[in-house]
């Protein structure tokens, strides 16, 4: 086993820096230039070169990466003189348009982003396995195909229209939430009731699009389960059918779901740039794709892209490890 | 005295959209303890319906059931067909016990061996996971599993096909039944480990006095194991009698053909197996008249063309022994080749 996560974890420590380096060429083959960005219209060439050097753009690519591995360790210091300043380790570098070292601007969106990925998770996770089981039960019978139907409109409402009908139609129109209010982030250990208001609409958006998807999957998955020879001999054995569904039919059933669930959660702690925009929430979804389309912000870019992939690959992980305990089979020796 | 098992004009349909699959018709038989019933046929000849009806494995609600099979339990006889579910529940795997064709599948894959079989005992006996663990050791030692102790905690998926098969007869087993159905049990495996575990059965008869239902379409099995013998054709019992009657002196001509069509050590060579010609029918909408009359090579020896007529019914050819067939006796014995 500990072999195991050695080689694994050593893998992903190579996965995480190949990353970082694709997205550092790719913005260095891009035709835009940062340093002529961050100067307003009438800006001589002095001005952007000084721009570039003060971005640190004026070494060759490879110089730049090594700069910012360096800084993920022992921090970064930026400017001359009077203006000199340090960004602390982790360092992701310093974002010249927000005028703040990015890893703060992580710090402050990142909460955000985890409150919104873990209500939603748990929410569509419950929602969907449970009406999965349930219309598996009751298969070509009303629950089924009550199920059936909403399937159907979580699939097909894609979230930029789903959040939008919730947010006017329900939030707004019964004054659930203060449209100034919207998107105000407030730390669930200071004020509960506040954080649950912020987010139980986006929760409910995104949970919606998802537990249609895992619906959807637990049903089949109960259903053929159903009728595996296993399930056969378990009720041979004379155990009830209360039983049987419980500790035979979803152990097997939802084994599979848990390696869906931690894929997606992942996907979502890197930033739901839909669901947060909707609902004006500061996440990373929001930093990134500011980052991205308005400012070219490349520290942002990179340490957003990082923090999604991490999350990813670290979750995998994880997953393969849980699956590991769940299933004999795949347990390594 | 009555056997241990009495069942009486079991029928079994399915209603689908193609029509009513008439699956076993008017089965009646008995087993008693300590007995071997072996249960003959092709594929789709109802062998395993009527068993999977025995032990209320069917879904009541898209199954049609009809007549009796009583079991005579120290506490009086009970009839699984008309008793409530819940009743028939608690007598699987306490009275009666079943095991499968594949035991490659029949386990679940994410529990060991000893949890499988400590819930089967759990189920009906009071006592904790060590003592299940403890009962499911001596259970895997009595099916000869060597080193018991060490692969009661391994999962299904470190066992070879036989040895599941194995742990399968202890799980079926755990609770002494008094009647235990193997449904093709050694059909999935290689012919080495199917006389190893025909051996076995016999051994766990002895050992539990149990009566067992073996349901097979292998005669070499049937052989070695049974006492009596059914032989099913298109959801009907067409022979019913003792082994070697069934084998030296065949009164149906679809047993005479099976047992034309198996290899012998002492045929001469070059000579081609006789195969019995076409299929069996369709299961709706059964022919009118003998079931097996359109396969049958003697069909027009019978007079009046009454096999096309008027289906036969299941009489008494000699003591104890019954056959589905138009055919008089002097007529089966130039069938039988003069025997």
């Amino acid at each position: 086993m500990l072999k195991y996560l050695v080689r694994r974890i050593s893998a992903t420590l190579v996965v995480l820096t190949l990353i970082s380096m694709s997205v550092f060429l790719i913005f260095d083959v891009l035709p835009m230039d940062p340093a002529r960005l961050t100067c307003g219209k009438a800006c001589s060439p002095a001005v952007v070169e000084a721009n570039r050097h003060r971005l640190g753009l004026d070494v060759p690519v490879q110089v730049q990466y090594g700069r910012w591995v360096k800084g993920l360790f022992v921090g970064r210091t930026y400017g001359e003189g009077q203006a000199q300043f340090t960004c602390p380790a982790p360092a992701f570098g310093y974002s010249f348009n927000r005028h703040e070292c990015v890893t703060d601007l992580l710090k402050s969106a990142f909460p955000v982003t985890l409150s919104l990925a873990i209500g939603a998770f748990l929410l569509w996770l419950f929602v969907g396995v449970s009406l999965g089981i349930v219309a598996a039960r009751f298969k070509n019978r009303w629950p089924d195909r009550a199920s059936n139907v909403f399937v159907l409109v979580g699939t097909s409402l894609p979230t930029f229209i789903s959040g939008i009908l919730i947010l006017l139609f329900v939030a707004l129109k019964f004054g659930f939430v203060n449209p100034i209010d919207l998107g105000k982030w407030v730390s669930p250990f200071e004020n509960p009731i506040g954080w649950l208001n912020t987010f139980i609409f986006p929760w409910i958006t995104l949970a919606l699009a998802y537990a249609a998807t895992y619906t959807r999957f637990t049903r089949s998955n109960v259903i053929e389960t159903s009728s595996e020879d296993y399930i056969r001999t378990a009720r041979a054995k004379g155990l009830s059918e209360k039983v049987i569904l419980r500790k035979h039919t979803l152990r097997a059933a939802l084994a599979p779901i848990v390696t869906l669930a931690g894929l997606d959660f992942a996907g979502l702690l890197g930033g739901a740039i839909i669901t947060e925009g909707i609902f004006n929430l500061p996440g990373l979804g929001r930093l990134s794709i500011r980052a991205v389309v308005n400012d070219y912000d490349l520290p942002i870019i990179v340490a957003t892209t990082m923090l999604a992939a991490t999350f990813l690959v670290v979750m995998n992980l994880l997953v393969d490890i849980l699956y590991a305990y769940i299933d004999p089979r795949v347990r390594v020796a | 005295m009555s056997a241990f098992l009495e069942v009486k004009n079991l029928t079994v349909s399915f209603p689908t959209e193609d029509g009513l699959v008439q699956a076993s018709n008017d089965i009646s038989f008995s087993v008693d303890r300590g007995e071997t019933l072996a249960v003959v046929g092709e594929s789709g000849s109802g062998k395993s319906v009527t068993s999977l009806a025995i032990m209320g494995l069917h879904n009541r609600k898209s199954t049609n059931i009809n007549g009796s099979a009583i079991l005579n339990l120290e506490s009086g006889p009970i009839d699984v067909i008309s008793a409530p579910e819940d009743q028939v529940r608690r007598l699987r795997g306490k009275a009666m016990s079943m095991i499968f064709q594949d035991p490659m599948s029949a386990l679940h894959p994410y529990y060991s061996i000893g949890d499988q079989l400590s819930e089967a005992w759990r189920l009906y006996n009071k006592g904790d996971k060590k003592a299940g663990h403890k009962r499911a050791t001596e259970m895997l030692e009595l099916v000869g599993i060597p080193d018991a102790s060490k692969r009661v905690k391994e999962f299904p998926h470190q066992f070879s096909g036989g040895m599941r098969q194995r742990v399968m007869i202890a799980m079926a087993l755990i609770n002494n039944p008094s009647l235990l159905i193997a449904d093709e049990p050694t059909t999935a495996l290689d012919v080495t480990v199917q006389s190893q575990i025909l051996q076995l059965l016999k051994d766990m008869q002895k050992e539990f006095n149990m009566a067992v239902i073996l349901i097979t379409h292998d005669l070499g099995v049937v052989a070695e194991v049974a006492d009596r013998v059914n032989v099913m054709y298109a959801g009907k019992i067409v022979e019913q009698g003792v082994a070697d009657g069934i084998y030296y002196k065949p009164d149906h001509p679809y047993t005479i053909g099976l047992l034309n069509s198996i290899p012998r050590v002492d045929q001469l060579e070059g000579k081609r197996l006789i195969a019995i010609p076409g299929q069996p029918p369709s299961l709706i909408n059964l022919p009118q008249g003998c079931s097996f009359r359109k396969r049958c090579t003697f069909a027009d020896q019978v007079a009046d063309n009454l096999c096309a007529t008027l289906a036969p019914s299941l009489d008494m050819k000699e003591n104890a022994h019954f056959s589905r067939c138009h055919l008089t006796e002097k007529q089966l014995v130039a069938a039988r080749g003069g025997k």
